[in-house]
């Protein structure tokens, strides 16, 4: 990320602060005005620079195209075309208008996965029959960009230059860069697709959603599938996630939720008021709302309020054959495969078995015989403290919740107390 | 599984949740959200009477007795307009004063608020650990000892605190203002004549008083506190959904801090306008004026009051500063990063207190001239600020419903004419009459 100026076939990289400013003439020598703003359509081509806007004093400024640029310099630019070939300027939403829209504001760094404000733009020259393109090859993020700004129009390109080319570089290539735009109509007419956001780890997602602000952060979990918007929502700050599914229309939201281990969307929605959870609660499909308002029962402080009512539990009589068969065609995650419960004849809680026991079992043992010692158990009433104290005594990754029956009615994963531990 | 057992079961817990327990918890839950969002506008408009501050009201009432108390009431509304302005920006949009300043306003803007802030701010925290040598030097403690103690306690407190951790501490030091109260019944003033004093204005044309008047506005709003207040929030993640109690804890910090100028001015006042002590320069001259006139308690509390200001104010003043030029030029700020998380926010910080610890215990420190360039300095800030502040809080893009009404932004821009007016006036005697520094 710290590349300097690059030099295309003898022409040099331009900066937008170079460009701002600059004076512009035609075909003919004339001047036209000066460059105020330059925009990049996304539609027709990502990274060109797509139209010039020249003000010219108090007469309505005009809009020269890309291909009607000879060539581009610090502070000059020349046009291959006449003054009356111009038009003039009408404000288009599908354009990205770089000073307005780029400079100054947040872009989130998928490669560096953080959020970063922009304080220049690069751009090189590309020679197309007759006309000079720029294009957008990176956003600097560092200090030479923001001396730029500062010295920008007060003190000579060329010093300006050899100042800041002290300094250490600090740059983001665009194919890296993800605007953020809270408004959902102008997101589609920039094509602003949050692709690269959803191949980011939901944690690091959620990282750089805190340092946007509140409208971003509802216009990029707008833009997320369900399943991503789930898991970032169940990493995110609580008070933030609370923000945002209270602005969110509650179908999208029930969505979400249903895409949220049961766990996670109680937590959720305890933190909302009692209308909008119920309202929430509504939304979602029978059976996957009342395991939520199961486990919203529970105070947060007890075995109970950290369960996933979603275990993978089978009989104890059964094989290692039948179990993978069993498994392949159930539609769990691995989270839930790492531990299984077991069952005996009367639906009672009769031990776990580890996966790794698992795979190294021969195909027909049963389950009973590869069942943990010792048979480990809470209520749903235990207090959080007992079962961390549990958790560290045996060294578990899964610990089985039951209830007056000694039926299984959910299970506590290590990740459950480390979370809780670390944000007590 | 048995389902339906299971919520049977359940269904007789919830039958068994009377109306009574309800409400029990509903109020907890009222309050608990209330706690969890006070803190910013509270601590903010306690900071404001910090060292300086304390010098100022100080000498109003021992030079001018009760007399201008009446600008207090006038003075709460300016500091609340202000500050709810600030509280709801970063409660709506979710952003800090300075970032909303620079994606609105570009860089060039940004960079002067810094530049300008940076330096005023600096020259406050000079005269908050003269106030700490001053207090401690009535308890018999040499400003060489006191001071590098101070500035080592107040670093330590915010490099390894988190951000909740330094709140309660600095609510705590609020609670500790409560001692110029207890000095100003020792005081034993009249007070009746102080509230008529209070209510009826009372505006004198003397340059003298006029003067005064001036440098208490100026000393009550200072543009620091907006950005702390505005971070305050953002950093404690207060949605629109808290907006009324946000709003709530800076009404109850605004009027809290113009009731402690209340009871500093109103103990001056009985004491040493009274019996004829009116050319006190500072609150330490005050502190130790007091002690023959309303008691060894009087006087103690005032120096303790004074030492609790300045150390509450030296932790805040850096911190805001930091903030505002890293939020500005795009640096990882604020407590609940880790040192090598945000190394500038921290270096920043340091750095500020290290010079202004450092400029006190020069030999010839010229505290004076300090004192002349920070009101200099704020001259050149306030309006800009403030200006900015006004903009943006009409800004229908930003704040959606939550624009200023028509009402409050008349309210609002006469207030900040007159601020700007006053503090301009106050420039321009700062640099062109600067009186004599008083012999020390």
């Amino acid at each position: 990320m710290t590349q300097g100026l690059r030099e295309e076939g003898g022409r040099m990289d331009i900066y937008a602060t170079e460009l701002m400013g600059a004076k512009t003439y035609d075909v003919e020598g004339h001047y036209v005005g000066r460059v105020r703003e330059f925009f990049v359509e996304p539609a027709e081509a990502p990274n060109r620079v797509s139209h010039y806007l020249l003000s010219r004093g108090s007469f309505q400024p005009l809009v020269a195209k890309h291909n009607q640029v000879a060539s581009v310099v610090a502070g000059k630019m020349e046009l291959n075309v006449s003054e009356r070939a111009l038009e003039l300027y009408r404000p288009n939403e599908s354009w990205l208008a770089v000073q307005k829209d780029l400079l100054d504001q947040q872009i989130i760094d998928t490669r560096g996965r953080k959020v970063v404000r922009v304080n220049d733009v690069d751009l090189t020259p590309f020679r197309t029959n007759g006309n000079v393109e720029l294009r957008l090859t990176q956003v600097d993020v560092g200090l030479p960009g923001a001396v730029r700004r500062l010295l920008q129009g007060v003190v000579p390109y060329a010093l300006v230059r050899k100042l800041q080319s002290k300094l250490p570089q600090s740059a983001i290539r665009w194919e890296f860069v993800n605007l953020v735009e809270p408004d959902p109509m102008r997101r589609v007419k920039l094509r602003i697709s949050h692709e690269k956001l959803e191949d980011l780890h939901p944690a690091d997602l959620a990282e750089i959603m805190e340092d946007l602000s509140a409208a971003e952060r509802q216009g990029i979990i707008a833009s997320l599938d369900e399943e991503t918007a789930a898991a970032v929502l169940a990493e995110l700050d609580e008070r933030l996630t609370t923000q945002i599914v209270e602005k969110m229309d509650p179908e999208k939201a029930a969505d979400i939720l249903e895409e949220m281990a049961p766990d996670a969307a109680a937590d959720l929605l305890a933190d909302l008021s009692k209308e909008t959870s119920e309202e929430l609660l509504d939304e979602m499909p029978g059976q996957e709302a009342d395991e939520v308002r199961e486990l919203l029962e529970f105070d947060p402080a007890t075995a109970g309020g950290m369960m996933n009512t979603d275990f993978a539990f089978v009989g104890e009589a059964s094989t290692r054959e039948e179990v993978l068969e069993w498994m392949r065609g159930q539609d769990l995650n691995f989270d839930q495969l790492d531990t299984i419960v077991l069952l005996d004849s009367a639906a009672q809680f009769s031990g776990t078995v580890p996966v790794a026991r698992l795979l190294l079992a021969a195909g027909d043992q049963r389950m009973t015989e590869l069942k943990m010692e010792p048979l480990l158990s809470v209520p749903g009433n235990a207090d959080d403290k007992e079962v961390f104290e549990i958790f560290d005594k045996y060294n578990l990754r899964m610990l089985t919740v039951i209830d007056d029956e000694n039926r299984p009615i959910g299970t506590i994963t290590v990740d459950d107390v480390v979370s809780k531990l670390v944000n007590a | 599984m048995n389902w339906s057992a299971i919520s049977e079961k359940f269904d007789r817990i919830r039958a068994g949740d009377t109306d009574f327990l309800k409400k029990i918890r509903g109020l907890r839950r009222r309050l608990t959200l209330l706690l969890a969002v006070v803190g910013p506008g509270l601590i903010t408009s306690n900071v404001d009477n910090d060292a300086g501050g304390i010098s100022v009201y100080t000498q109003a009432g021992a030079q001018y007795g009760y007399a201008l108390l009446w600008s207090l009431i006038p003075m709460t509304i300016a500091l609340y307009v202000t500050e709810e302005m600030c509280a709801r920006m970063g409660v709506v949009t979710g952003k800090g004063l300075s970032d909303l300043i620079r994606e609105e306003f570009g860089f060039r803007s940004t960079f002067f608020v810094m530049v300008t802030g940076f330096f005023v701010d600096l020259a406050n925290v000079v005269a908050e650990f003269a106030g700490v040598a001053a207090s401690m030097q009535i308890f018999g403690v040499s400003k060489y000892i006191a001071v590098p103690i101070a500035a080592m306690l107040v670093w330590i407190l915010v490099i390894r605190g988190t951000y909740r951790q330094v709140e309660v501490i600095f609510l705590f030091a609020c609670v500790l203002y409560l001692s110029y109260v207890f000095s100003a019944f020792l005081a034993k003033p009249d007070w009746l004549f102080a509230a008529k004093q209070t209510v009826l204005p009372n505006l004198k044309f003397e340059s003298g008083y006029l003067l005064m008047l001036t440098g208490l506005v100026g000393t009550t709003i200072a543009p620091w506190q907006f950005f702390y207040l505005q971070a305050g929030f953002v950093e404690k993640k207060v949605g629109p959904r808290q907006y009324p109690q946000a709003r709530a804890d800076v009404l109850i910090g605004s009027i809290s801090c113009m009731v402690i100028v209340f009871f500093i001015i109103v103990c001056t006042a009985a004491t040493l306008y009274v019996s004829g002590h009116r050319d006190i320069t500072d609150a330490a001259q005050a502190a130790q004026a007091l002690i023959p006139l309303a008691g060894k308690w009087a006087g103690t509390l005032f120096a303790f009051g004074l030492l609790n200001a300045s150390l509450f104010a030296a932790s805040i003043l850096p911190l805001s500063t930091a903030h505002v030029i890293c939020e500005g030029l795009g640096f990882e700020a604020g407590l609940d990063h880790k040192f090598k998380e945000a190394p500038i926010f921290y270096w920043l910080y340091t750095i500020l207190i290290v010079v202004g610890a450092g400029v006190v215990l020069l030999p010839n420190a010229p505290l004076w001239k300090i004192l002349i360039f920070s009101q200099v300095g704020n001259g050149i800030w306030l309006p800009v600020v403030v200006i900015f502040i006004l903009l943006l809080v009409n800004r229908r893009d930003l704040m959606g419903e939550y624009v200023n009404t028509i009402t409050f932004n008349i309210v609002a821009w006469v207030t900040a004419i007159a601020m700007i007016g006053l503090t301009l006036v106050l420039t321009y005697t700062a640099l062109f009459q600067q009186s004599a520094p008083p012999p020390s």
